[in-house]
């Protein structure tokens, strides 16, 4: 077993940096520096930079800042400025979305218009990193399946913090932003509509998700597995097949009696990812705006029996005044 | 017998595990071996219990179908066929034909000269799978802690095991097994992505990009581009983890902590350093 397994780069050679393709004429920014991590090279390459950061990006990243310090210093605010405790308590503590009363106002800054102001900032800086994944792609004549593949993943990041809000007719739907809050926001918005589980879209969401999982297992696997014949280079094997493409190729033939080819893969995995959170936006969408409870929903549609009537008919407390 | 235009050449005798070359053929696309043998009986007498299962129970309807673990009152011993016995029977089915298949993936990888990667990977998965319905249930006394094989019965499985910890979110092996999830899926459509949009350029008609685009669109965009070959590690190394970690969160529940997962963190409330 004391055999090369391809797991960690063993030489490490480099001459100048590779600056990257030259940027199209008119391009007003430069390209910054480009340095060597032997750490990085253990693993992936050993080049780190040079960066491209633009107008887009340079306006993404500060309002991204802003909406990071304002949540920060909310958290803080909240445990009376004692950074001992905002580190002890950080985990807990959360910017919180407004209360029911406010519906789609906008409330003053201490009792939720901070958590508007960021979801504001968070917003702008998302979609100007998108038109930048964009632009770039465009500047090196590549296709744009990055940054759609990110507008999926946008999706339901609009769906949770904007659509499903104003379908609701109340700003106080949204996640609120803190890292065990959030996790609390999750399993009560489950419980609050019947069990999550239920959802048919959230079924699908989960299935692509683990499927994506399952797919680069497979996909890394055996490229790594015939890396001895170049099947890294998975360009030159799309356009000029070698030995590396028909290995890949007929291990899962004769494993599972079909196989994708070099490119056919990279299409799976870029319809896996993506409508692992399109469907994953399309079923939170649904959720207590078409749908109030997934399991009486789910005992209408036969996914599961109803109970046995074992206890004594009893008046829905809801429906009493 | 369809093959691929260079399938011929590949096909060739030797590099089976146990069997010499007795199983050492094809049959369609199908490489067959000892192993395919063994995956392919264990294969068909699991899905015979699961059809027996089905035909003896109360539904064809395919979400309501449900095969369910002996009761806790067995303990670890055999249940009688209808009570949780064709559970354990359709469990060991699977687990025997997990495991050829691996082994069956292995010969292929022999075969074709690659390394054993692919069979690894799969080791994760099957490890999932056994934590759920053999290591715990072990640790915890009984056959009756595996989950049902049925579509709703084990989302219902997932909810009611969830609940038993108060709160299953702040399981932080859970929340290890989450980012990992995740991650993999950003990794998966950003290579996915790149490849494409490489191979399809924005201009109809435009040669196709190389390798050195890729690694400029992600310097350019996030400063590091961790290569071709780096990304399939990575990709791996995220799949696995998301495996590893799902296998773990769930194993240390019950057997290594009884109490409500939030309840957890209390160590980390009472570090003496906050004082």
């Amino acid at each position: 077993m004391a055999t090369y397994q391809n797991i960690f780069n063993r030489v490490q050679v480099h001459g100048e940096p590779d600056m990257g393709v030259p940027l199209p004429d008119g391009t007003i920014w430069e390209r910054g520096k480009a340095k060597f991590s032997r750490l990085f090279g253990l693993f992936g390459e050993a080049q780190v930079g040079p960066g491209y950061l633009g107008t887009t990006g340079l306006l993404s990243l500060l309002f991204g800042i802003a909406a990071f310090e304002i949540i920060g210093f909310n958290m803080w605010a909240s445990v009376g400025w004692d950074p001992v405790q905002f580190i002890r308590l950080l985990p807990w503590l959360a910017l919180e979305p407004p209360s029911p009363e406010w519906g789609l106002r906008i409330p003053p800054l201490n009792e939720g218009g901070w958590f508007i102001l960021t979801g504001l900032f968070l917003l702008i800086s998302v979609l100007l990193w998108w038109v930048r994944m964009y632009r770039r792609a465009v500047a090196l004549g590549m296709g744009t399946h990055v940054a759609w593949a990110f507008a999926s993943a946008i999706w339901l990041f609009l769906v949770l913090g904007l659509f499903r809000p104003l379908l609701m007719g109340s700003w106080s739907e949204a996640v609120p932003y803190g890292i065990f809050p959030h996790l609390d926001w999750t399993t009560a918005f489950s419980l609050r509509y019947g069990n999550l589980m239920y959802n048919p879209f959230h079924m699908l969401s989960i299935t692509f998700l683990y499927g994506s999982v399952l797919l680069f297992a497979m996909h890394g696997a055996t490229i790594i597995a015939s890396g001895n014949y170049g099947a890294h280079r998975e360009i030159e094997q799309i356009v000029d097949r070698g030995t590396a493409a028909e290995r890949g190729a007929i291990f899962w033939r004769w494993t599972m009696g079909f196989n994708a080819t070099f490119e056919s893969i990279h299409r799976w995995a870029w319809w896996f990812a993506v409508l692992t959170t399109l469907t994953g936006g399309i079923g939170i969408l649904l959720t207590g705006t078409v749908v109030d409870n997934w399991y009486l929903w789910g005992l209408e549609h036969g996914l599961v029996p109803p109970y046995p009537e074992v206890y004594p008919a009893m008046a829905d407390p809801a429906a009493t005044p | 017998m369809s093959m691929l235009s260079f399938e011929e050449k590949y096909r060739v005798r030797g590099g089976t595990l146990i069997g010499g070359d007795l199983f050492d053929f094809w049959v369609g696309p199908f490489y067959v071996g000892f192993f395919g043998i063994t995956s392919a009986f264990f294969a068909l007498l699991g899905t015979v219990f699961i059809f027996y299962g089905i035909a003896t129970g109360p539904t064809w309807n395919i979400w309501q179908i449900n095969i369910a673990p002996p009761d806790l009152s067995y303990g670890l011993g055999f249940a009688p066929i209808d009570e949780g016995g064709l559970w354990q029977l359709i469990t060991i089915c699977a687990i025997g034909a997990f495991v050829s298949w691996a082994l069956r993936q292995a010969e292929i990888s022999r075969k074709l000269g690659m390394n054993y990667h692919v069979p690894i990977a799969f080791g994760f998965a099957i490890l999932a799978y056994v934590s759920l319905v053999v290591i715990r249930p072990v640790l915890m006394g009984a056959w009756g802690h595996g989950f049902p094989y049925g579509i709703m019965s084990h989302l219902d499985w997932v909810s009611n095991t969830g609940y038993q910890y108060l709160h299953f979110h702040y399981n932080p092996a859970h929340i290890i097994a989450v980012t990992f999830f995740f991650t993999t899926v950003l990794a998966l459509g950003l290579h996915g992505g790149a490849i494409l949009s490489a191979v399809n350029p924005h201009q109809k008609g435009d040669t196709v990009k190389t390798a050195y685009h890729e690694n400029s669109f992600f310097r350019d965009t996030i400063m590091y581009s961790i290569g071709s070959l780096g990304i399939h590690r990575l990709g791996l190394f995220l799949a696995l983890n998301a495996g590893f970690w799902s296998a773990v969160c769930i194993i240390i529940s019950g057997p290594f902590w009884t109490r409500g997962w939030p309840e957890w963190y209390d160590w980390w409330l009472s570090l003496p350093i906050w004082s």
